[in-house]
């Protein structure tokens, strides 16, 4: 039976060897600034490239028709066979203002220090 | 005093008064120092308290083996698991110093019944790779062939237990980050039904994908490890419902009749030959045994890799906005103002594959692209759910690879982070789905890489799953 099975023809897999064009430097700049990094200018270089490579893969899905499907959501996999966790809305003792502060960089006077906010 | 024991052989030799878990622990210690420049699998090792809790156990081992699945067993946990005081870095120099004020559940699960943490092993930087050359802590290294990775992310725990440095080990799986390292390591490695296990205390890389899951030596001590620490838990809303059997009880190794499914989709073009090779001779045994095989189709295999990593990358950049220097962790010294501290903060302290998946994730959720990229991921997934729940009407397990290649050399795919991601290609549809998977070894390469089968499950069918593993095994 397995051989059976495996000599029918099967999906290419997809290899890595695609050509694309770098995406801007323009755009990697601004990703990062979403992203809340700052790059430097041989990492906005090699990003711009390998990025654009895998932009370029994930373009494949594009060919598939998913007009009348709808898009997942959590739960939806085991939804009909469990029930997830929910506690009781209560409150109980919480970790503290000195063990909440103790892997603080700069705790200050019972809060989060940090530098300047206005300029 | 050895230290190759799986935990049946541990707590025979614990009843017999053969040894004591100090001695066990001691020599364990001392292997995983040796150990340490060679292969690189642990970042913290907690020698001090390992000893301290043995010999406390050392009083009573006799009675405690019969009331603890796991007395006197030492255990390994992957860095990304909180526990209290003692340094959980997920690989990252953003959390190098970082000591939590609380632990996992999961690991408590572990140490409640007995188990002794010997440390925290090394990984790839907050999970995110599939060979553990993302490390801030540097690359773990496969003690099969030192030349060559011993997979990702969990690689230090993987290695672990292949090199007797712990009994067993805890991982994690986002997209094979258990399987894909058990796999190339030759020891069996669980992705348990995503809700399975609690995840509370788990640094979070893409929460509707990620799941806590054990590796063992065989079949029987990853069951073993599972019953320990599946179940609900009050501190993680995602964690299910679900009655836990003691899934050693499962193991009867009686497969007549089971339903195994084949999708020719995973054996085509891309597979290595003595992969393919492997992986069939072992679905042939499965049949040998009095297992069914039947064609189960998944169409779109094809497209698995892509929906992965836009998901897994959009929860991952909004996961990791937490690391802004600000609560803990590293801080950046260079900056002036709040907005600078935030940007420089991250590009000192998060390593290359790090950025480059937020700035993906990033990407696919920004306006103008999200219908284009994330939007549409998400659709495929339903696709992909849809598929699997056609093809357990017609099986009970699935099986194919676990990997498409054996474990590759050091830096051969650094530069490549698509060729990395490809790797990927039998592993990443397990989480989409959210179903079980294990991976058990088969065989080696001709050069003595290990090579693993991927048996797949229904949602929290793991019984049937780990019984399917442990006839293939026997």
């Amino acid at each position: 039976m397995l051989d059976a099975i495996l000599t029918c023809p099967s999906i290419q897999h997809p290899t890595s060897s695609i050509l694309s064009m770098p995406i801007s430097k323009e755009e990697v700049t601004k990703i990062a600034t979403l992203s809340n990094l700052a790059l430097t200018p041989e990492e906005t270089e090699s990003f711009s490239v390998q990025l654009a490579g895998i932009i370029a893969y994930i373009d494949q899905l594009s060919e598939l028709d998913t007009a009348n499907v709808k898009a997942w959501q959590q739960r939806s996999a085991g939804e009909a066979i469990t029930s997830y966790a929910a506690r009781e809305d209560r409150i109980e003792p919480s970790l503290g203002t000195d063990v909440a502060l103790s892997n603080a960089p700069d705790p200050d006077l019972g809060h989060f220090g940090v530098p300047k906010v206005i300029t | 005093m050895t230290t190759n024991l799986t935990i049946d052989e541990l707590h025979q030799l614990y009843a017999s008064g053969g040894a004591k878990p100090s001695e066990i622990t001691a020599a364990v210690l001392a292997r995983i120092e040796q150990s340490t420049e060679r292969l690189n699998a642990f970042i913290t090792i907690n020698k001090d308290a390992a000893l301290k809790q043995a010999e406390v156990a050392d009083a009573n081992i006799k009675d405690a083996i019969t009331t603890q699945p796991l007395a006197g067993i030492p255990v390994a946990v992957k860095d990304n698991m909180c526990t209290t005081g003692l340094r959980t870095t997920c690989g990252s120099k953003i959390l190098g110093n970082f000591l939590p004020p609380y632990t996992a559940t999961a690991v408590a699960k572990l140490e409640a019944a007995g188990a002794i943490l010997v440390g925290k092993t090394n990984l790839d930087e907050f999970a995110m790779g599939s060979s553990n050359e993302n490390s801030a802590f540097g690359p773990v290294r496969n003690p099969i062939n030192e030349d060559y990775v011993p997979g990702g992310s969990s690689g230090g725990s993987a290695v672990a237990v292949a090199a007797d440095l712990s009994s067993v080990s805890l991982g994690s799986d986002t997209g094979g980050s258990i399987r894909q390292p058990a796999s190339f390591c030759g020891v069996v490695g669980l992705k348990p039904t995503y809700g399975r296990v609690s995840r509370y205390g788990l640094v979070a890389f893409a929460s509707s994908l990620d799941q806590i899951g054990p590796f063992g030596k065989n079949v029987r001590d990853v069951a073993r490890t599972l019953s320990v620490i599946a179940g609900r838990d009050r501190y993680d809303a995602t964690s299910a419902n679900e009655p836990v059997p003691n899934f050693l009880n499962a193991l009867t190794g009686d497969i007549q009749g089971l339903r195994v499914g084949v999708p020719p989709e995973c054996f085509g073009e891309g597979l290595d030959a003595e992969v393919k090779t492997a992986v069939e001779a072992a679905i042939k045994k499965l049949e040998e045994r009095g297992a069914e095989i039947v064609e189960v189709a998944l169409p779109h295999s094809k497209y698995v890799v892509a929906v992965y990593y836009l998901i897994a990358t959009a929860e991952a950049s909004s996961n990791l906005a937490r690391f802004d220097g600000v609560r803990y962790g590293y801080r950046s010294e260079t900056a002036k103002t709040l907005a600078e501290m935030y940007q420089h903060t991250r590009d000192e302290a998060f390593g290359a594959e790090v950025k480059r998946r937020i700035m993906l994730g990033t990407f696919a959720l920004s306006s103008g692209y999200y219908d284009a990229y994330y939007e549409k991921a998400q659709r495929v997934r339903t696709m992909l759910c849809n598929d699997f729940a056609e093809a357990f009407q017609k099986c009970d397990v699935i099986a194919t690879p676990t990997a498409p290649t054996p474990a590759f050399k050091l830096g051969e795919k650094v530069n490549d982070p698509l060729a990395m991601y490809l790797d990927d290609i039998f592993t990443v549809t397990i989480n989409l789905v959210g179903v079980p998977a294990i991976s058990v070894p088969c065989g080696a390469s001709s050069a003595g890489l290990p090579i693993g089968l991927q048996l797949i499950g229904n949602h929290f069918d793991e019984a049937r799953l780990l019984n399917a593993a442990y006839a293939y095994e026997a």
